[in-house]
């Protein structure tokens, strides 16, 4: 048992960190997220040059050789920046189903990119009447010769305005919400029948409403085996829940900090807010909502390689445990800043928006402490 | 970072889980903790843990410690939870001892520890006063310096199981001009000295833990005074911090779980088992995952410790969570029994002369009991009001 990053991890966290606090700083991010872009294209080159864009890849796909637990370090830095780059959805959700469930050619096609920070992917899973469940689809793909032809509307696809490609899962075969017969493919965003309606997000992100209409796509486009995505789809989504919850964590320490500081600085009554018990109390209560959520960011972590049924606890128990100490850490941090926690300008609401939207991200509170409990 | 255990972590674990299937006393059964049990079935694991040099893991190694790592340790009381056994009670092994051996002299360690990490010298605490609860420093127990003696007037109360107790640590007043804090000393006093009287309070389970403990011109050497005069504030700081450490209680929470689950696995609900409600089984659910965080934390502050910190304000945490845990677990219980929460089971003689229970299903017997005693563990060792307001000044900087 041990509980110590490598020198190698500790020094991805301190070059991120210096990146983040030295070109992520809050009127930066602003002017970023109300661009028409909306990201910075050059964080992203410059991620890749870092390796961070690499790191979670095997030496042997073109990657640095790290795992779950450097993706843990690098999302918490990009949790207290705020930062809206496409990490998730292109390395950990497009990777993630490449390493897992690639054939040879398509890691060979794909990982180059991504590693050298040209590809980005959103995955587009979520649909209007789907909600949570992954297996729940109207989105068909249907065999035609030797490829397939995708139909459907796929629902909030985060990053999928600046993405190159898609991750798509659609039904093959089976029933709606069967849990055979769900499949994954890989499709470039440029491909002729996709349509996208992209949007802002709460949290200061982009996203698309993403509609196939009769894509036609050839056989080397599923990932896995045709109808029997569903079990690689949760092994992605547990890596990618393991993911956030990690940026959230980062995002709750900031908060915090922000929320103590302030108390230091406000006066009412002619003394520091900060110096009234019942302030003081409920900041603990925070800090310990924060600490409670990096131990189950940690178990989901190392439990990702455990087997399926551990693995599965350990994640929801992390969603729940995460999403709770997300949502108290939030409202709290709101309500002490008083007035101010409600404007625009300071920054505090901006983590309490992106806090309140991981919630609703890979399953909310409710749905992971079902599927805990279905677990036993 | 990883939660494996490596080999030889694995083979400490067969060894200890192996000794004590061997050498935990047969007559004590898996009980735990019964509301009747003798001093001599209280101490019968801590003496079989003393003959094999077990007793105090957590001391350094000079002073009788078993230089197990932290891991070790986690390894340690996971399989005394596992086994239920009952272990040594904390005012020798993990309050005074530590003072002792950290700021006692020569001849006090040479007195004292032997008896504690043996288990023949039972200790208890006079710390709280009838007027001096959280606000611990304003205790009003004098001592007063008569030649080569102290004289020792004032009541303790919240005295834990002083019953039994031959000897115990008390904070008394030695100088009352400076600040409360400042004229505070750490006395050890034999309970067996004229003008020391104990008298039971008793508990709204029934039972009988604590006592009232009365001190009337109680002599007492000078020699047993530990550390300096007017420092014990200091010492008893350093103590209430040690207790925090191993308060969290992860190893029994984890076997309390696994015990709720078998009784709503046989409580019935609208014809099916309790545990199939998914009202209730979302509850079960709950205190899972808080104690599954419970327990990384716990891990990760004793790595902390490993790594030269000492146990820090950190352990303020693991104390407000760990005993809501407890609590909770122990309502999850009531309400898993139903209606056989409500007998009071001490007033039901057993008149079958069979070992069933009078009444109800076994597992309903100690329920309520319990969940009416553990309300306590949210108060003792600093309120856990208290530890938010220790946080407050050591991690928040306020």
């Amino acid at each position: 048992m041990d509980f110590n990053f490598t020198e190698e991890q500790d020094m991805v966290r301190d070059g991120l960190s210096r990146m983040v606090r030295e070109q992520y700083d809050w009127e930066t991010r602003r002017k970023a997220i109300a661009s028409n872009e909306g990201w910075r294209p050059e964080v992203w080159a410059q991620l890749a040059e870092l390796g961070i864009l690499g790191m979670p890849f095997s030496e042997a796909d073109g990657g640095f050789g790290g795992g779950a637990i450097d993706a843990m370090v690098i999302m918490e830095e990009f949790g207290k920046g705020l930062v809206v780059e496409p990490f998730v959805p292109t390395v950990v959700c497009a990777g993630g189903f490449l390493k897992h469930g690639g054939t040879q050619a398509q890691k060979d096609e794909h990982i180059g990119g991504i590693v050298a920070g040209s590809s980005v992917f959103a995955f587009a899973y979520a649909e209007p009447r789907g909600r949570f469940d992954y297996a729940d689809l109207e989105t068909t793909a249907k065999k035609d010769g030797a490829g397939y032809v995708i139909n459907g509307h796929k629902a909030v696809v985060i990053g999928a305005p600046w993405a190159s490609h898609l991750i798509v899962t659609a039904r093959t075969g089976g029933e709606r919400r069967d849990r055979s017969g769900v499949s994954v493919f890989v499709v470039a965003k440029d491909a002729a029948g996709i349509t996208t309606r992209d949007y802002v997000t709460v949290d200061g992100r982009r996203a698309a409403e993403v509609y196939f209409e009769n894509v036609a796509v050839g056989a080397d486009a599923l990932i896995g085996g045709e109808g029997e995505g569903l079990a690689l789809i949760e092994l992605v989504t547990d890596e990618a829940i393991a993911a956030i919850c990690a940026e959230a964590c980062g995002a709750m320490k900031v908060a915090h900090a922000m929320t103590v500081e302030y108390s230091r600085q406000r006066k009412q009554f002619g003394v520091p807010i900060g110096s009234f018990q019942v302030l003081q109390h409920r900041m603990v209560d925070m800090y310990t909502a924060y600490e409670t959520a990096v131990s189950l960011t940690y178990l989901a972590t190392l439990r990702l390689s455990a087997d399926e049924t551990e693995r599965k606890r350990a994640v929801s128990a992390a969603k729940v445990g995460v999403g709770q100490s997300a949502r108290l850490m939030g409202q709290e941090a709101v309500q002490i800043h008083g007035g101010n926690g409600v404007t625009d300008e300071y920054a505090i609401g901006h983590y309490f928006k992106r806090l309140t939207i991981f919630d609703s991200e890979f399953g909310n509170v409710d749905h992971h402490m079902k599927r805990h409990v279905a677990l036993g | 970072m990883n939660l494996e255990f490596t080999p030889e972590e694995q083979a400490f674990r067969d060894e200890v889980r192996t000794f004590i299937a061997e050498n935990h006393p047969t007559e004590l059964g898996d009980f735990g903790m019964r509301e009747d049990m003798t001093r001599e079935e209280m101490v019968a694991w801590h003496k079989v843990l003393g003959t094999k040099g077990w007793s105090v893991p957590a001391w350094p190694v000079e002073y009788g410690g078993t230089g197990w790592s932290p891991t070790q340790r986690y390894i340690w009381s996971e399989e005394n939870a596992r086994a239920n056994t009952f272990m040594p009670l904390p005012f020798g092994v993990s309050m005074v001892g530590p003072v002792i051996y950290t700021f006692g002299n020569e001849e006090q360690k040479a007195k004292h520890l032997p008896g504690i990490r043996s288990g023949e010298v039972w200790w208890c605490q006079g710390y709280s006063e009838p007027g001096a609860g959280s606000d611990l420093a304003s205790l009003k127990t004098t001592a007063v310096r008569d030649g080569d003696h102290y004289i020792i007037n004032g009541q303790k109360t919240w005295t834990t199981l002083a019953q039994h107790a031959d000897w115990g640590f008390f904070l008394c007043r030695t100088d009352s001009t400076v600040k409360a804090q400042e004229g505070i000393s750490f006395i050890l006093i034999d309970m067996n000295t004229p003008g020391v009287e104990v008298k039971p309070i008793k508990l709204l389970d029934g039972g009988y833990e604590v006592n009232e403990t009365w001190l009337t011109d109680v002599r007492v050497p000078v020699e047993n005074l530990v550390g300096q005069e007017n420092k014990g504030w200091t010492y008893a700081k350093f103590l209430l911090a040690h207790e925090r450490s191993g308060i969290a209680g992860v190893a029994r929470s984890k076997r309390g779980v696994e015990k709720l689950r078998e009784i709503a696995a046989n409580e019935t609900l609208d014809g099916a088992p309790l545990i199939k409600d998914y009202d209730f089984a979302k509850k079960v659910s709950q205190l899972e995952i808080d104690l599954a965080a419970l327990e990384i934390t716990e891990l990760r502050t004793l790595a902390g410790e490993q790594a030269g910190k000492g146990p820090g304000p950190e352990s303020s945490i693991l104390k407000i969570k760990g005993t809501e845990i407890q609590q909770r677990l122990t309502e999850l219980m009531l309400e898993a029994v139903g209606t056989y929460s409500a007998p009071y089971y001490g007033s039901i003689a057993n008149d079958t002369g069979s070992n069933e229970y009078a009444v109800g299903p076994a597992h309903a017997q100690h329920a309520a009991a319990t969940y009416f005693n553990m309300r306590k563990t949210s108060i003792y060792g600093g309120s856990n009001e208290i530890q938010r307001n220790i946080i407050t000044k050591m991690i928040l900087g306020l």
